[in-house]
């Protein structure tokens, strides 16, 4: 016993040794030529966080390779300033525990240039202080959350989907001018999407013009009792702020309740080819259903923005089947790419981050980008869909509104056309 | 044939202080050993980058909960598919007690020490409640219950989101690095070191334990209740005590996760990371706190080691697009099993089963 | 009232199909004092099967058998060739391998058929019948009951009755005599496998229909539920996981009815710490004499 102590201090002593020799000479602060992190002559390297696996990888597991597909479709035609783009995507599996682990190995090991994109309300915003400190531009982060908008406290980090209220406000103005007079009520997600939506709707409606307010947790997939609830209220118009598997239950049980309101649901839960392929035979339920949406109509193929992603999903990302998913993770490379070419041939990652504060962009999106200085969320709006004969199509005016309690205006820009190569220019 | 097991440990307890009068006193001892593998990890610190710095600090986070479920469930034989709601016990304590700070300006970093010691301390009481169920409660019936408890914990947080702020969490203000390192100090080293302290001291004190009338109560109750009773053990006050030393380190460890991440969600406290933790004890070595480090560390480095060897295979996109992610996971799983068949004692018997083969090998090596 | 009604027939149709999910697991804990944690990822992958088959043939019903001899056939190979080589002095030794084979079948589905939802058919129509302007039950939600009802009949019959299900009791609770009796112990624990496999197999086959659709991770959450039925209702009694399958599915749909879906995690705890706190056995626990 007492010589595993001695042994134990001869250790300690020798490591303490040790010790003072290594402690010396790190710790070097940038110098001002340092290299910028991830960016060289010929390569850009940027990451991600993404659940490929796990309960909520359904659909958004697509996500990431379709950005990726629109980098590789980018790298074959020149690359950026001469740089190809690197994408590394990494499997949080939904998990905010993950997602520490995951994004610090991008940032502090893979020395990735940006994090674009990365998924989740709880993922992202465990990592939203750390990004911060260490200054990596946290670009178009996939959530509708109000959190990434918050220049003075997280300079670096931009949305990208519209925020959930302002969704809930476009989706309620619809109905109270296309549906005056009828009972009106509402099924969330029990989270912010589903309250953030709920206070866009009500903004709209009035708390006494929502006539029943249910809650789902993902963790329980009967929503039998929430829409048996809406039936006994004699609703006739539901608004969902739904996942699109939660889309498809709630559209599901109503048919077996003999229960067939209007649906009105918002982005997130709206993609048909996600909801027809989990309803099966019972797809033709979805007829009617109005949605939201701000990106092109996956459906669309005389949109010059579809045959562009159609394209390259089948020559880069092995023609997996296209859906609105497929079209979101295009898009988002469309908008990185194009900020890249604003920022120039010297990027730095201030370069990139005051790029997309100068604003001004527009690509496949039908709704307004609002990158500003002082305004770091991502679209602003979204116009209504309506699933007609099996399709979904786009109809009437788009709308932009914003998160507090101003109006619902018509945004009348016309939409541009991709260029001829497909790849943004400076 | 039990009995007379609890008996012997009864018996041993009696003649240790005799024992003990020859060498160190035992609290010594691992003191020093915790010091020796403090200066290693200090020594480490410097050579390894910030983020392999911070993968340490996690195991040591980590480890904090492990040898807690070590003690519970390798000594005291009670099964506990709940610590990850301690975790997250402490994990939320923690975030509430360091907003509370923050709020009142009181920024020294020195109060995270108060924080830390209120999470153990909040996470103790949550701990005794569910102990006194639980020790009326044997095998699945325990399991089913923990299982409930591990349940229950994450979705407190939504149901009562005024407090807790639901599915997305509280920030976690934490005060950088002392000035006085410098101020390119990384600040994922400062963060292995503030982890290394806390879980060495939660270490020492659980090692102690072990090690004492508690530590051969415990035993004496895991191998067989009967005799450890005849012996004059209490049986339920024993598996309290044990449920609560438990929790006590696994609500540190949560305290020290949310630290590290400077948030808190209940994501990241799920049923998975108790059946994790689970899992990590017995790989690493049921019944022993050396196990408990292992256990911890593959938990950090499994998941980070399948998904490298992944990437060294290049697949064209539409493999890629069913391999990524699913890929690591069938690899895990896969080793989870091997090692389970291969080595019924996790790690640390693995280890104690080649140390024996090699003395016997040659017996006069040994002093 | 008839909201009430509603949601005690809505919660006993899901409460049927955890009765026969904590039936499986009754059956392994029975054969072998195992809780399986991979009934719920064999499961799934019996009801992949199902979809291939009835997806190449266009028959439900020769889907539905296909999953039913592929849950027995997994059940006997996981038994074979996992289990049997798992050092079981430590009783965690087979959960952690069970954690594994989790891990491993749902990341095998995850790459064969994508981690997307597919759409799960169901054999009756799922619309319910009115009886004087209430909804009560669908002929789907008969369909249940009745498979239910049939299993734990076939169950009983089998264990009561028959010659291999007393050898099967024998060698599960008396294994050291029964081989000295003849009996093949360690075929009998393999026929539990299957036959708990199989069982599970049919319950995933009547839930998934009824829940967001096939997915690698679709039992996890029924997993959850069942267990906590089977816990209880005891472990040991296929009684009590009907009756605790059906509690627990009674109990989701007035939580979730009446006060909120978040309040079900406490719910369900708090009559598992009452049903435990008095019974810890759970509730069909057969009487044992006291210990000491």
């Amino acid at each position: 016993m007492r010589s595993t102590t001695r042994r134990g201090l001869v250790i300690a002593t020798t490591l303490t040794l040790l010790l003072t020799s290594t402690a010396c000479g790190s710790d070097d602060g940038p110098g001002s030529g340092a290299p910028v992190p991830g960016v060289t002559d010929t390569e850009i390297v940027v990451g991600t966080h993404m659940p490929l696996t796990g309960p909520a990888s359904a659909g958004y597991s697509k996500i990431a390779p379709a950005t990726k597909a629109y980098f590789d479709y980018v790298n074959a035609n020149g690359g950026v300033h001469g740089r190809k783009i690197t994408y590394k995507v990494m499997d949080d599996g939904y998990n905010p525990a993950t997602t520490q682990q995951v994004v610090r190995q991008l940032v502090l090991q893979d020395k990735v240039f940006a994090i674009l994109n990365g998924l989740g309300t709880p993922t992202h915003t465990g990592v939203l202080d750390f990004l911060h400190t260490n200054r990596v531009p946290d670009l178009f982060v996939a959530s509708g959350s109000r959190s990434w908008d918050q220049p003075d406290r997280y300079p670096n980090t931009f949305g990208f989907n519209p925020d959930y209220t302002v969704e809930g406000k476009i989706l309620a103005n619809h109905v109270k001018t296309t549906m005056p007079g009828r009972t009106v009520c509402f099924l969330g997600q029990d989270d912010d999407f589903g309250r953030d939506a709920l206070a866009g709707v009500e903004t709209v409606l009035g708390a006494d013009g929502v006539a029943a307010r249910q809650t789902y947790v993902t963790s329980n997939t009967n929503v039998a009792p929430q829409i048996g609830a809406f039936k006994a209220a004699g609703c006739e118009v539901v608004i969902l702020a739904t996942v699109p598997g939660f889309t498809a239950l709630s559209v599901g049980t109503a048919a077996r309740l003999d229960f067939r309101p209007q649906w009105v649901v918002s982005n997130v839960g709206a993609d048909l080819p996600t909801l027809s392929r989990q309803l099966g035979e019972a797809a033709a339920l979805l007829e009617g259903l109005i949605g939201l949406n701000y990106l092109p109509m996956q459906g669309d193929s005389d949109d010059p923005w579809i045959q562009l992603f159609t394209k390259v999903n089948a020559e880069h990302n092995g023609g997996a089947e296209f859906d609105g998913n497929t079209v979101y993770g295009m898009a988002v490379g469309y908008l990185f790419v194009q900020v890249l070419q604003a920022a120039g041939k010297d990027l730095t990652r201030e370069s990139l981050v005051e790029a997309v504060g100068r604003g001004g962009y527009q690509g496949p999106g039908v709704a307004p980008l609002r990158f500003s200085a002082t305004d770091h969320s991502g679209y602003g709006g979204g116009r209504l869909s309506r699933v007609e004969g099996g399709e979904q199509r786009y109809f009437g005016p788009t709308y932009e509104t914003d998160e507090s309690d101003g109006p619902v205006n018509e945004y009348t820009a016309p939409p541009v056309a991709p260029p001829a190569n497909g790849v943004p220019s400076a | 044939m039990s009995a007379t097991r609890a008996a012997a440990s009864v018996r041993a307890a009696a003649v240790d202080p005799a024992r003990r009068g020859r060498s160190l006193p035992t609290v010594v001892r691992h003191l020093v050993v915790a010091a020796g593998v403090a200066l290693l990890v200090l020594m480490v610190s410097y050579q390894l980058d910030s983020f392999r710095n911070f993968q340490l600090a996690t195991v040591a986070a980590y480890l904090c909960a492990t040898a807690g479920l070590t003690v519970l469930t390798g000594l005291c034989g009670q099964l506990s598919l709940g610590h990850g709601a301690l975790m997250a016990t402490g994990a939320y304590t923690l975030a509430l007690v360091q907003n509370a700070f923050a709020e009142r300006g009181l920024t020294a970093g020195g109060l995270l020490v108060v924080s830390l010691v209120v999470a153990a301390l909040a996470t103790v009481v949550v701990g005794a409640v569910v102990g006194v169920a639980a020790a009326r409660l044997r095998g699945p019936y325990l399991a089913g219950l923990t299982l409930a408890v591990a349940v229950v914990v994450p979705a407190l947080t939504v149901t009562f989101d005024g407090v807790f702020n639901g599915e997305q969490g509280l920030a976690v203000p934490v005060a950088p690095a002392p000035a006085g390192l410098g101020s390119y100090f990384p600040h994922e080293r400062w963060q292995l070191w503030v982890a290394t302290v806390a879980t060495l001291l939660c270490l020492v004190l659980l090692a102690n334990l072990v090690r004492s009338r508690y530590g051969r109560s415990f035993r004496a109750v895991r191998d067989d209740e009967v005799a450890a009773r005849l012996a004059g053990i209490h049986v339920a006050r024993t598996q309290v005590v044990a449920f609560v030393i438990s929790a006590g380190s696994a609500g540190l460890g949560g305290a020290l996760l949310a630290v590290l991440a400077q948030s808190v969600s209940p994501g990241a406290f799920g049923l998975t990371l108790s059946l994790f933790l689970l899992m990590a004890v017995v790989i690493g070595g049921l019944g022993r706190l050396a196990g408990a480090a292992w256990g911890a560390f593959l938990l950090v480095a499994l998941p980070d080691l399948t998904h490298s060897l992944t990437n060294l295979f290049t697949l064209s996109p539409a493999a890629a697009q069913r391999l990524e992610g699913n890929l690591p996971l069938a690899i895990f799983g896969s080793t989870l099993i091997a090692v389970m068949i291969a080595a019924p004692g996790g790690v640390q018997g693995l280890l104690s089963r080649l140390v024996r083969a090699l003395r016997a090998r040659w017996p006069a090596g040994r002093s | 009232m008839d909201r009430f009604l509603f949601l005690t027939l809505d919660g006993l149709s899901r409460g049927a199909v955890y009765a026969a999910f904590a039936l499986a697991l009754v059956l392994i804990w029975r054969a072998g004092r195992i809780v399986n944690f991979a009934q719920g990822a064999m499961a799934v992958a019996a009801a992949y099967v199902a979809y291939s088959v009835t997806a190449a043939t266009g028959s439900y019903w020769l889907g539905f058998g296909a999953a039913l001899l592929a849950g027995l056939l997994l059940g006997a190979v996981v038994d074979v060739a996992v289990m049997r080589l798992v050092d079981h002095r430590s009783p965690l030794n087979p959960v952690i391998v069970a954690l594994g084979l989790v891990l491993l079948i749902q990341a095998v589905l995850g790459m064969v058929y994508g981690n997307e939802y597919l759409p799960a058919r169901a054999p009756f129509s799922r619309t319910a019948l009115t009886v004087g302007g209430t909804a009560v039950l669908s002929p789907y939600d008969l369909f249940v009951f009745a498979t239910v009802g049939v299993v734990g009949a076939a169950l009983v019959w089998i264990f009561t009755r028959t010659a291999i299900g007393l050898r099967m009791r024998a060698a599960a609770f008396a294994p050291e005599v029964s081989r000295l009796l003849g009996v093949n112990v360690g075929g009998m624990l393999t026929l539990g496998w299957a036959l708990a496999s199989g069982v599970g197999a049919l319950a995933a086959m009547l839930v998934i229909p009824t829940g967001l659709g096939l997915h690698p991770y679709a039992m996890d959450l029924v997993f959850v539920s069942a267990f906590t039925a089977a816990v209880l209702g005891g472990l040991d009694s296929p009684p009590g996981a009907v009756v605790g399958g059906l509690g627990v599915g009674l109990l989701l749909s007035y939580v979730s009815g009446y006060a909120g879906g978040d309040l079900i995690p406490l719910a369900v705890l708090a009559l598992l710490l009452t049903v435990l706190l008095l019974r810890p056995g759970g509730l069909f626990a057969p009487v044992t004499a006291r210990r000491v």
